[in-house]
C-alpha cells in the first residue's frame, strides 16, 4: 500500500475567493488513519488556515461530516486507505451554504430539529414521587432507532428533495418527530402531525432512500418519512369518510 | 465595545452539566434571561460519547449509604463528605426526571429501569442507555432545552475570558466563529460548564474541544483550582485512538488477559479470578488500582509490544455475540469500525489512557466559587465528590444534580444582584484588540501552534501520567515556564475573519499550558500517593500532611501557589481502600 496520499479539499475564504477551489495536499497514510486525521495533518503541518469541524473522533458527536469522493460521509469513520491509491476529493456538505473551507452553515437544520417539538408533550405530567413510566424493551423498540440519529446531516446532504427545495423538513427531523410520536410516554402524536402536515414538502419524498443510504447510525430515516405518510393518508382518508363531529 | 447582548445568566458550556443548569434557571425563576455560549453546538459536547451508564440507587437491596461509601473510598477519602451525601440523594431523583423527560433508559423486562453493575460499586445502581447513556442523556437535555424560550443559545461562540468588575464576574468576552466577531455578553453570574481538560494529555478519550478552558478562565480571574493533580487514567482505551472502550464490558463480564492469557489482576491485591464478574472485584475494581497494575505489569514484560506502545487484551468473547449486541453494540462497531477487530472471536488490544480530571474549579455544594457571581459544574468544577479517583457512572449524574444546584444558586443570586457596570466594556474592548493585536493579525512570530502543543504533551505524559517523581515533576514545571514564553511569540498563518479554527487553537493551547501548569504544580507539592496521584518517591498515603485539598492560585507573574484545604468529614473516617474481599 501507498504511504502517502493526495488529499484533494476544497479552499473558500468568502473575503478573498469568489468561488471555492481546490487545494491538493500530500499526507501519510497508514492503515489506521481516517480522513479527519490526514485533515488534521494538513492543519498541524502544512497549512495553518485550513478550516474544518470535528470533535469527538469515534462517530458520535456528528461535527465532521462531508463530501468524500462524492458521498457525504463522517470522516472519523473513513478510512483514507479505503481510497488508496487516491487522490481522495474532500469537499463541504452537499445542499448547504459554504461558510468557509470544509464548514457549512447549519442553521437551517437547528431551526427544522426544533420545530417539530422534540421533546415528552403530556396532558398530565406524573410527579417524580410516582417514580419511572414504565417501557417494557419492545416499547423501547418501538422508537430506538429513531432516537440514535446523531444530527450529522448525512442525510440531507444526500436528499435530492432538500437540494431542491429548502423548506423541505428533511429526513433527520422527520425521524426526530417520529422519535417521540412512538414513545409510549409522550402523548404529541397529533400536535406533531398537524406540525409536519404544513410541510408540503413531505410528499415530494419519492422513497428514494439516499437517506437512509447516507445514514451512519442506521436510523432509517426513510422509512420514518414512509410510516409518517403512510399515517398522514389514512388520516387524511379518515377525514374524508367520517363526518366531522366524530374525529 | 458592542455589547451583544445582556442576560441575567451566561452559561459557558453546552454539554450535561450546562444544559441541566439552563434548565434548572429557567424553572427556578423563568423571567430570567439566561444564554449559553458554547463553543460548539450543545450536541456536538463531549458528554455525548460517555458509553457506560450513570449511577443512582433504585434497588431496594442497595441504600445512600452504600453509594456514599463506594464513592468516598473510591476517592481514597479525599471527597467532601457533605457534598457525596446531597450526591447520592439527588441523584436518583435527577436520573428518573431525565426518565420523565424521554430518556430512553435500557429496561427490565417488566418496563422498570435496569441497572449494570460498574467499577467500584458495590451494588447494581448504574442506569445505563444501552452503552451510549452520555449520548442518549445530552440529546434528552438539549431536545428538553429547546422547550424553553427563555434559553438564548450562543452556538459556535468561544469564551476567551471573564469580566470581571469590583471583585465581581459580570460576563465573558467571546469570540463568534461564523463571523469573526469579539464582543462582550454581560450577565449578573457566569457558570462555567466547560468540560474536562484530557487534551493536556498525548493519549487521550477526550474529544478535541476538551482543552480546560474553563478552568484557565475562572484561574485568570482568580478563583482557584482544586485538586488538580488527580487525573484519571481509565485502563481500557483502544491504541493510536484512544478511543474508550467502556467499563460495562468488565462488568458484563469481560477478562483482562496479559501476553500469556493470564487474568493479571488477582496478583495486585484484586481478589481472586471467578468465571463470573464479582463486584468490587478484579475486572470490577476501581481505574485507579487497575492502571497503577498496567504499568507493573509492563514492567514484568507481561505486555504485548504494538506499534502504538504496549498493551493488554480484553477479552469478550465468552460473552456471546447476543449479549454484546444487546448490550455493548457500540463497543462492537467501535472496534469493528476504528480497530478492525470483531470483539465477538476476537481479542480487543487496549491500554491505560488520560480521561477524566478529578479536579477543577472549586465550588462550595452550591457550585459557587469563592469569586462573585461566579460558578461551575459539571467536570469543569470540583464540589468535591470525587477525591482522588472517580467512580465510573459518577461523572454524569454529578453534572445533573450539580448543574441543576449551580443553576438553582445562579438563578438565586441573579435575581437580587446588580446590574453589570460599564466598566466592563472598556475591559472587553481591551480583551478584544489582545487577541487582534497577539494573535489573529501578528505576522513577525516565530512560534507555531503544533509543536508547542507536542511539546506540552511530551511534558505532562512523562511527568504528570500514572505515576509521578518529584524530579519529574519539577522538570515539567521548568519545561511548562518556557512553553509559556514561547507562546508570546506564537504566529498564526490564519488571518481571516471567518471561522478561524487556528485562532480558537491558539487560544486552546493558551488555557491547556496554564492548566498543565496548575497539574504540575499541585502534583509537585503532593509528597504522597492517593488513588490517582501515585508518587515513586512518596508512595505511601500520609493522611497527617495531605488529607486536604490543594488550592491553586494564580500569581500576578503567571506562576502558581498552592494552598491547602481540609477535606470534610462526616460519618466515615479515612480507612483502608480494600478491594477483591
Ligand atoms: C469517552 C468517555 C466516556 C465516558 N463515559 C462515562 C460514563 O459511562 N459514565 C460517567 O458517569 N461518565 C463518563 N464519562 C465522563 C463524562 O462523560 C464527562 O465527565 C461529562 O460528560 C462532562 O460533561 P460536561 O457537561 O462537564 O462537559 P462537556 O460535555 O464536555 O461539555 C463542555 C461544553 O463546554 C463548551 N465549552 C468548552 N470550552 C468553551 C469555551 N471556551 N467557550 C465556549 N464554550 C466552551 C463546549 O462547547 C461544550 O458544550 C466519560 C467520558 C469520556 C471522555
Ligand atoms: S438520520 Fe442518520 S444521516 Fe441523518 S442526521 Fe441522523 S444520523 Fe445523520
Ligand atoms: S468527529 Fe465526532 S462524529 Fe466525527
Amino acid at each position: 500500500m501507498a504511504d502517502r496520499i493526495i488529499l484533494q479539499v476544497t479552499r473558500y475564504r468568502p473575503e478573498d475567493e469568489a468561488q471555492p477551489t481546490f487545494r491538493e495536499y500530500e499526507v501519510p497514510c497508514p492503515k489506521e488513519w481516517v480522513v479527519l486525521d490526514g485533515l488534521n495533518y494538513v492543519k498541524d503541518h502544512l497549512d495553518g488556515t485550513l478550516s474544518h469541524r470535528w470533535s469527538c473522533r469515534m462517530g458520535i458527536c456528528g461535527s465532521c461530516g462531508m463530501t468524500v469522493n462524492g458521498e457525504p460521509k463522517l470522516t472519523c469513520a473513513t478510512f483514507l486507505s479505503d481510497y488508496a491509491p487516491g487522490p481522495v476529493r474532500v469537499e463541504p456538505l452537499a445542499n448547504f451554504p459554504i461558510i468557509r473551507d470544509l464548514v457549512v452553515e447549519i442553521g437551517d437544520f437547528m431551526q427544522k430539529l426544533a420545530h417539530v417539538k422534540p421533546w415528552i408533550i403530556r396532558q398530565e405530567e406524573k410527579p417524580l414521587s410516582e417514580g419511572e413510566y414504565q417501557q417494557t424493551p419492545e416499547e423501547l423498540d418501538a422508537y430506538k432507532q429513531y432516537s440514535m440519529c446523531i444530527n450529522c446531516m448525512l442525510c440531507y446532504a444526500a436528499c435530492p428533495v432538500y437540494g431542491l427545495d429548502p423548506k423541505f423538513l428533511g429526513p433527520a427531523a422527520i425521524a426526530l418527530a417520529q422519535r417521540y410520536n412512538l414513545d409510549s410516554r409522550d402523548q404529541g402524536e397529533k400536535e406533531r402531525m398537524e406540525l409536519l402536515s404544513q410541510h408540503e414538502g413531505i410528499w415530494g419524498c419519492t422513497f428514494v432512500g439516499d437517506c437512509t443510504k447516507a445514514c451512519p447510525k442506521n436510523v432509517d430515516p426513510a422509512g420514518a418519512i414512509q410510516r409518517y405518510k403512510l399515517k398522514a393518508a389514512l388520516a387524511w382518508l379518515k377525514d374524508i369518510f367520517v363526518p366531522r363531529g366524530a374525529k | 465595545m458592542n455589547v451583544t447582548a445582556f442576560h441575567d445568566v451566561v452559561l459557558v458550556g453546552g454539554g450535561g452539566a450546562g444544559l441541566r443548569a439552563a434548565i434548572a434557571i429557567a424553572e427556578t425563576n423563568p423571567r430570567l434571561s439566561i444564554a449559553v455560549v458554547s463553543k460548539v453546538y450543545p450536541m456536538r459536547s463531549h458528554t455525548v460519547s460517555a458509553e457506560g451508564g450513570s449511577a443512582g440507587v433504585v434497588r431496594p437491596d442497595d441504600s445512600l449509604d452504600e453509594h456514599a461509601y463506594d464513592t468516598i473510598s473510591g476517592g481514597d477519602w479525599l471527597c467532601d463528605q457533605d457534598a457525596v451525601e446531597a450526591f447520592v440523594k439527588e441523584a436518583p431523583e435527577e436520573l428518573l426526571r431525565l426518565e420523565h423527560w424521554g430518556c430512553p433508559w435500557s429496561r427490565e423486562p417488566d418496563g422498570r429501569i435496569a441497572v449494570r453493575a460498574f467499577g467500584g460499586m458495590r451494588k447494581m445502581r448504574t442506569w445505563f442507555a444501552a452503552d451510549k447513556t452520555g449520548f442518549h442523556m445530552l440529546h434528552t437535555l438539549f431536545q428538553t432545552s429547546l422547550k424553553y424560550t427563555r434559553v438564548v443559545r450562543y452556538d459556535e461562540w468561544f469564551a476567551a475570558s471573564l469580566l470581571v468588575d469590583d471583585g465581581r464576574v459580570q460576563g465573558v468576552v467571546a469570540l463568534e466563529l461564523m463571523s469573526g466577531k469579539i464582543e462582550a455578553i454581560t450577565a449578573k453570574a457566569v457558570i462555567l460548564c466547560t468540560g474536562g481538560c484530557g487534551r493536556v494529555f498525548p493519549f487521550t478519550t477526550n474529544a478535541n474541544i476538551k482543552n480546560g478552558d474553563g478552568m484557565a478562565l475562572a484561574y485568570r480571574a482568580g478563583a482557584p483550582l482544586k485538586d488538580m493533580e488527580f487525573v484519571q487514567y481509565h485502563p481500557t482505551g483502544l491504541p493510536f485512538t484512544g478511543i474508550l472502550i467502556t467499563e460495562a464490558c468488565r462488568s458484563e463480564g469481560g477478562y483482562l488477559l496479559n501476553k500469556d492469557g493470564y487474568r493479571y489482576l488477582q496478583d495486585y491485591g484484586l481478589g481472586k479470578p471467578e468465571a463470573k464478574p464479582v463486584l468490587r472485584s478484579m475486572e470490577l475494581g476501581p481505574r485507579d488500582r487497575l492502571s497503577q497494575a498496567f504499568v507493573k505489569e509492563h514492567e514484568k514484560g507481561r505486555t504485548i509490544e504494538t506499534p502504538y506502545g504496549p498493551v493488554v487484551h480484553l477479552d469478550l468473547r465468552h460473552l456471546g455475540e447476543q449479549l454484546i449486541n444487546t448490550k455493548l453494540p457500540f463497543v462492537r462497531e467501535l472496534c469493528l469500525k476504528y480497530q478492525n477487530i470483531d470483539p465477538v472471536t476476537e481479542l480487543i488490544p487496549v491500554r491505560p489512557v488520560a480521561h477524566y480530571m478529578m479536579g477543577g474549579v472549586h465550588t462550595d455544594i452550591h457550585g459557587a466559587t469563592p469569586l462573585l457571581g461566579l460558578y461551575a459544574a459539571g467536570e469543569a468544577a470540583c464540589v468535591s465528590i470525587n477525591g482522588a479517583n472517580r467512580l465510573g457512572s459518577n461523572s454524569l449524574p454529578e453534572l445533573l444534580v450539580f448543574g441543576a444546584r449551580a443553576g438553582r444558586a445562579a438563578a438565586a443570586y441573579a435575581s437580587s444582584a446588580a446590574e453589570p457596570r460599564s466598566a466592563v466594556l472598556a475591559q472587553a474592548e481591551d480583551e478584544r484588540r489582545r487577541m487582534q493585536r497577539d494573535l489573529l493579525h501578528k505576522i513577525d512570530g516565530r512560534e507555531r501552534l503544533a509543536p508547542l502543543r507536542d511539546e506540552l504533551h511530551q511534558s505532562m505524559e512523562q511527568s504528570a501520567g500514572i505515576y509521578r517523581s518529584g524530579n519529574s515533576l519539577a522538570q515539567a514545571a521548568v519545561k511548562l515556564r518556557e512553553l509559556q514564553d514561547r507562546f508570546r511569540h506564537v504566529a498564526l498563518q490564519d488571518h481571516s475573519r471567518t471561522f478561524n479554527t487556528e485562532l480558537m487553537a491558539a487560544l486552546e493551547l493558551s488555557f491547556m499550558l496554564d492548566v498543565g501548569e496548575a497539574i504540575v504544580e499541585s502534583a509537585l507539592r503532593r509528597e504522597e500517593s492517593r488513588g490517582a496521584h501515585q508518587r515513586t518517591d512518596f508512595p505511601a498515603r500520609d493522611d497527617q500532611r495531605f488529607l486536604a485539598h490543594s488550592l491553586v492560585y494564580r500569581n500576578a507573574d503567571g506562576s502558581c501557589r498552592v494552598e491547602y484545604r481540609p477535606v470534610t468529614i462526616t460519618r466515615w473516617p479515612p480507612g483502608e481502600r480494600v478491594y477483591g474481599r
